[in-house]
């Protein structure tokens, strides 16, 4: 496997081979931003794309595909149009909670690409309690969505914004706990330890039973997160117009509309990390030259190529699935995923110290 | 029908009875309350279903005349009330607290007429805004503009409603009642949202996401249909059968034309009345199939409404070819029908007689048999039989509840008598069985254009009609069957070729005034799945 | 200047003099080179996505779920997009009629969508009040309530004539001039102030 590490230690040499440490630092931070901001753009730019011609797909339309080849260039053209239109100011909002409440939605999103791993050697940060932290980040997205909802002086926008609380705080456990029995399986929480123990084979067929029933749970608890379809209450068109963005427009709903598509890749990215592998190739014990061969195709493509089948899953649920409603969303959540996680958690454990795992 | 005469004169001496197929009874105002107890309660008169209240203004005189229906004698009658006091302030006994209905077809006389219902919980215009100056339906309506100008500002609401009574002096008092209580959370759902199918508006008052009440506004797609029909010839106002419910549009336009050829004494050929079966029963799998879709897309499935839209529009493939349009086709004329089929009509209506079943079984697939779509709709809005009767709720959402309340079978027209097909009933009346009651009375409707395909009879499509058709004096009533109930229409002549009165009584009205009933105590969300399952058309409420 | 899009053939197009005028009226109040091709980047991008707000009031209505639905797909176009609330759309297809009762509704949904925003008025209701013309509760068209771009005539208007409607919608945004000059805003503004909302400040 090639280890891409090597970029950025010759980076990190050549610029300090001319520079002090702290401005080598500030420097190479400022490097990682821009790619960060522009890997995010782009990612959410093919996104939208990608939902658009999937949900064509499977509604037997052709989807976007006059602008641009295939129309690959149509969500380039609604960023163009989004980011020079209007942003329209309200009277009677709080107008600094409301200004806020984007960026913290984006900035949720943007902290938990840090941790991912992209490829061999290539993460942001790599520190011990990665996945921790990553958990942590994702979860200040529902407070920018309390925010918007509360802030915009709008009925329809707090019953959605109270309602992404509730769904947001309840699937979180389910989100938490699926990921603890993960972390058992692999005894450490640093992103590169578990990849690291997928080397021979990855954590859903290492872990067998409990790593299924978790990877199913994760998926569920994922798509609630997102707030996508069936759980799409905080924005259910058909009852709460827009819910909590209702009142947002350009850009502001820009940063909404973009979170959403890089939540889904966040989700789906560590459905990847936890259960196939992270960027790992797939490796079956024994099978020497196959391997050997897997190891070829570049660690990018291995995690971003899981990342999108993983996201074609939720995709799907969302474009076949009719939405559920809030008691019953809750219902699930609390009588049903809680304590099977909770039960799976103690047969995961129980697995491991019977030695019972691939 | 006689016994039923014969019990309403033993009972009130003093009523005068017209007329025998559907018998019009006249009675003073006075005793009109007791008597209208008498005619829902009294088990040889049963008159358990209030069709339609029509307000009429005879210059001299104004008044209402009631349509009433049993469910359990399957019949028909009219009752005819003056009311009392001078045009300025006319007033009649509300009959509100007999037929639930009553109360909505009380505002909309109130509104058209002015004539106030005395004892009416909610004395408010329906469909007009609350400063509007004259009642349209009057003779003598002034409809200047400038009395009632376009205006961008906000309409002016009230938070109070209005009750009449009759004071021992026979003066009318009027006292004022607030429609929410003060501390209500009340979210404006509508005009313009996107599962109100249309432009309703429910003023929703909320206890967190239960709903507490609901207060149905109409008249934002108000066109007023029925004063227009009123200026012009009766070819005329048939195009605007199209543009009411307009997924009924070849019933409605059946509807009319069967009423003035019956009114006119005009036969019409075999071959035609065949094409307008035919055509009706068309519609009915095309309406159908956009409810499936919008229905599914407002719970959230999007996906079913483009495998739905397939099917219709390979229907709407068929009508335009006979027709020439995709919507309001203008197909049916008095006499018969406009042009005759096209050529490949029937290899055409084979086609799509051969994909249904296979697409029926998709939707049941993908949407029917899943969990979610089973939690959101089973035991959600339930509606009892009585509650239906007493709201009028028609069509398949009344048959849903258990009310065998199909036109076609109780009010036979047409060739429906020879034809063989069941009526879908359920007993359930959730909206469950609302959903499963259309899916059913797609393939029932199958059955009927499979009986028919192979045999149309020859002939003429169109009698030859005088070009200026007059109807001679009198009244007639009728109630058919559109895609979403019973459609009832109310025609007056006074010998002139313009309709003295042309009263459309729509199905979806009641659908829509039922909505506060059944939903309260059901969640926000709920509202979505019941509005949608009741089926609505806004147009057809508002006219 | 040609001004067509990848879908259709210039001659194709039914009124060309309309936008060559408009062609004409930006070239002649004159533009530099580094504004001249910024435009056209903005109206690149804005011309390739107009999301509606999903509005009907009645039987255009359908005809425009139609327009979304497989067989005329308006996906192709990058149209689907329908929003449901007006800040985030960019035209609205008046599709049905406007009655007395609703124009202070729709008003209030034009003047909440955020700029740039564009009207189709949709059918023979919404442009002079069709078939209801003489109702006593009907709108005479909606051009005296909101300023419109295109006109789509029929009744309801096919979806083939939504789509033509909309492309020209699209042609016309692409003569459009965001930086300098005489722009949309400006003539925005006037209309507004004919037509004034009282209580509203525009």
């Amino acid at each position: 496997m090639q280890d891409l590490s090597f970029i950025t230690t010759w980076l990190d040499n050549s610029l300090r081979s001319f520079m002090p440490g702290w401005l080598t630092v500030t420097v190479e931070c400022l490097l990682i931003g821009v790619g960060l901001l522009l890997v995010y753009a782009l990612l959410a730019l093919f996104y939208i794309y990608y939902e658009r011609k999937l949900c064509a797909a499977f509604q037997c339309r052709l989807g976007p595909n006059r602008v641009g080849p295939w129309g690959l260039l149509q969500s380039f053209a609604d960023m163009f149009k989004m980011l020079i239109k209007e942003i329209i100011h309200l009277n009677h909002i709080d107008r600094f909670l409301f200004g806020l409440a984007p960026y913290l939605v984006i900035i949720a999103s943007m902290l938990a690409f840090a941790v991912l791993p992209w490829g061999n050697g290539l993460q942001i940060i790599n520190f011990n309690i990665g996945i921790f932290f990553l958990i942590a980040v994702s979860s200040i997205g529902v407070l920018g969505i309390l925010l918007a909802g509360w802030s915009s002086n709008n009925k329809f926008t707090l019953i959605g914004s109270l309602r992404s609380g509730a769904q947001m705080v309840s699937y979180e456990l389910s989100i938490g706990l699926s990921v603890i029995t993960m972390v058992c399986l692999a005894g450490t929480m640093s992103v590169e330890g578990i990849v690291a123990e997928q080397q021979d084979l990855w954590f859903i067929f290492k872990g067998h039973i409990p790593a299924l029933i978790a990877f199913v749970i994760y998926m569920i608890a994922g798509t609630a997160e997102t707030n996508r379809g069936p759980f799409d209450l905080p924005e259910a068109e058909s009852e709460l117009t827009a819910g909590y963005h209702t009142e947002y427009s350009g850009m502001h709903f820009g940063f909404f509309y973009l979170a959403e598509y890089l939540n889904l890749f966040i989700v789906s990215g560590v459905a990847a990390l936890l259960f196939f592998g992270g960027w790992m190739p797939l490796h079956i014990p024994g099978w020497d030259a196959f391997n050997h061969i897997m190891d070829y195709i570049p660690s990018v493509i291995w995690f971003l190529g899981k990342a999108f089948v993983l996201s074609f899953v939720i995709i799907w649920f969302k474009w076949t699935f009719p939405r559920l409603r809030i008691d019953q969303l809750l219902s699930l959540e609390w009588k049903y995923l809680l304590p099977i996680n909770l039960v799976n958690l103690v047969l995961m454990v129980l697995i491991i110290t019977l030695n019972w795992h691939f | 029908m006689a016994n039923i005469t014969e019990k309403i004169s033993k009972l009130f001496p003093q009523a005068v009875i017209e007329g025998d197929t559907t018998p019009v009874v006249t009675i003073a105002n006075a005793q009109w309350h007791e008597m209208a107890v008498a005619l829902r309660d009294d088990a040889d008169i049963k008159m358990d279903y209030l069709v339609t209240i029509v307000g009429m203004d005879w210059t001299e005189n104004l008044g209402c005349i009631y349509y009433l229906m049993s469910t359990v004698h399957n019949k028909i009658i009219g009752v005819k009330v003056l009311a009392e006091g001078d045009r300025n302030q006319p007033h009649i006994a509300s009959v509100a607290d007999v037929w639930a209905v009553a109360v909505t077809y009380e505002r909309e006389v109130y509104d058209f007429f002015g004539i106030v219902f005395t004892g009416n919980p909610d004395m408010r215009r329906l469909f007009l805004n609350i400063d509007w100056v004259g009642y349209p339906l009057r003779k003598d309506y002034d409809q200047d503009p400038s009395l009632n100008p376009i205006s961008t500002e906000s309409e002016r609401q009230s938070d109070f409603t209005d009750v009449y009574t009759v004071d021992a002096d026979g003066k009318l008092d009027k006292q004022q009642k607030r429609i929410f209580e003060k501390e209500d959370f009340v979210v404006n759902i509508g005009p313009q949202h996107p599962a109100t199918h249309g432009v309703l508006r429910f003023r929703t008052a909320v206890d967190g996401e239960t709903i507490k009440k609901i207060d149905v506004y109409c008249g934002y797609i108000h066109r007023g249909i029925e004063k227009l029909c009123e200026n012009l010839a009766y070819p005329q106002t048939l195009h605007f059968m199209d543009r009411m419910d307009y997924f009924s549009a070849h019933n409605y336009h059946h509807a009319l034309c069967m009423l003035i050829e019956k009114a006119a004494g005009i036969e019409i050929s075999r071959r035609a009345q065949v094409i307008r079966v035919m055509m009706d029963e068309l519609s009915r799998i095309a309406s159908h199939c956009l409810f499936i879709g919008t229905y599914c897309m407002d719970l959230g499935a999007t996906t079913m409404l483009f495998y739905t839209l397939r099917v219709r529009e390979q229907i709407l493939d068929i009508m335009e070819k006979t027709c020439g349009a995709r919507m309001t086709f203008n197909y049916d004329c008095i006499g018969g029908v406009m042009q005759d089929l096209a050529p490949d009509f029937v290899d055409d209506v084979k086609a799509l007689l051969a994909v249904i079943p296979k697409n029926l079984k998709e939707y049941n697939e993908i949407f029917t048999g899943n969990v979610i779509a089973k939690n959101r709709l089973v035991g959600v809005g339930h509606l009892t039989r009585e509650d239906a009767i007493a709201y009028g709720v028609t069509g398949p959402s009344g048959r849903a509840s258990g009310w065998a309340c199909d036109m076609r079978k109780l009010q036979p027209y047409s060739i429906y008598p020879e034809l063989d097909f069941e009526e879908v009933v359920a007993t359930e009346g959730d909206s469950m069985a609302r959903f499963k009651c259309r899916l059913r009375e797609i393939e029932e409707s199958a059955k009927i254009l499979a009986q028919l395909v192979d045999n149309i009879p020859d002939g003429e499509y169109c009698v030859k009609v005088p070009k200026l058709l007059k109807l001679p004096v009198g009244s007639w009533f009728q109630l058919t069957e559109g895609c979403r109930g019973a459609f009832g229409l109310y025609l007056e002549s006074d010998g002139s070729a313009k309709p003295y009165r042309l009263k459309i009584a729509p199905p979806c009205l009641p659908q829509a005034c039922v909505v506060d009933h059944i939903t309260r105590g059901q969640k926000i969300a709920d509202l979505i799945t019941i509005g949608g399952s009741l089926d609505y058309i806004v147009p057809d409420i508002d006219r | 200047m040609e001004v067509t899009t990848k879908s259709m053939p210039y001659e194709a197009w039914k009124d060309n003099e309309y936008i060559e005028s408009l062609v004409k009226e930006l070239q002649e109040s004159g533009t530099n080179v580094i504004v001249g091709s910024l435009d056209k980047l903005i109206n690149w991008g804005r011309s390739n996505s107009i999301w509606p707000l999903t509005f009907a009031t009645s039987c255009c209505g359908i005809e425009f779920v139609s327009l979304g639905a497989a067989r005329f797909d308006m996906a192709r176009f990058g149209w689907e997009v329908a929003r449901s609330s007006p800040r985030q759309a960019d035209f609205m297809m008046v599709a049905g009629t406007i009655v007395n009762r609703m124009v202070p509704v729709f008003r209030r949904l034009y003047d909440q969508l955020a700029e740039p925003k564009y009207v189709i008025a949709c059918g023979s209701c919404a442009i002079s009040g069709g078939p209801f013309r003489n109702s006593y509760h009907v709108a005479k068209g909606i051009e005296d309530i909101v300023p419109v771009d295109v006109f789509v005539p029929g009744c309801p208007p096919r979806p083939e004539a939504m789509i033509y409607g909309i492309m020209q919608l699209s042609r016309k945004i692409k003569v459009e001039r965001f930086f300098g000059g005489v722009n949309r805003q400006e003539k925005l503004k006037e209309f507004l102030a004919a037509h004034p909302v009282d209580g509203v400040e525009d």
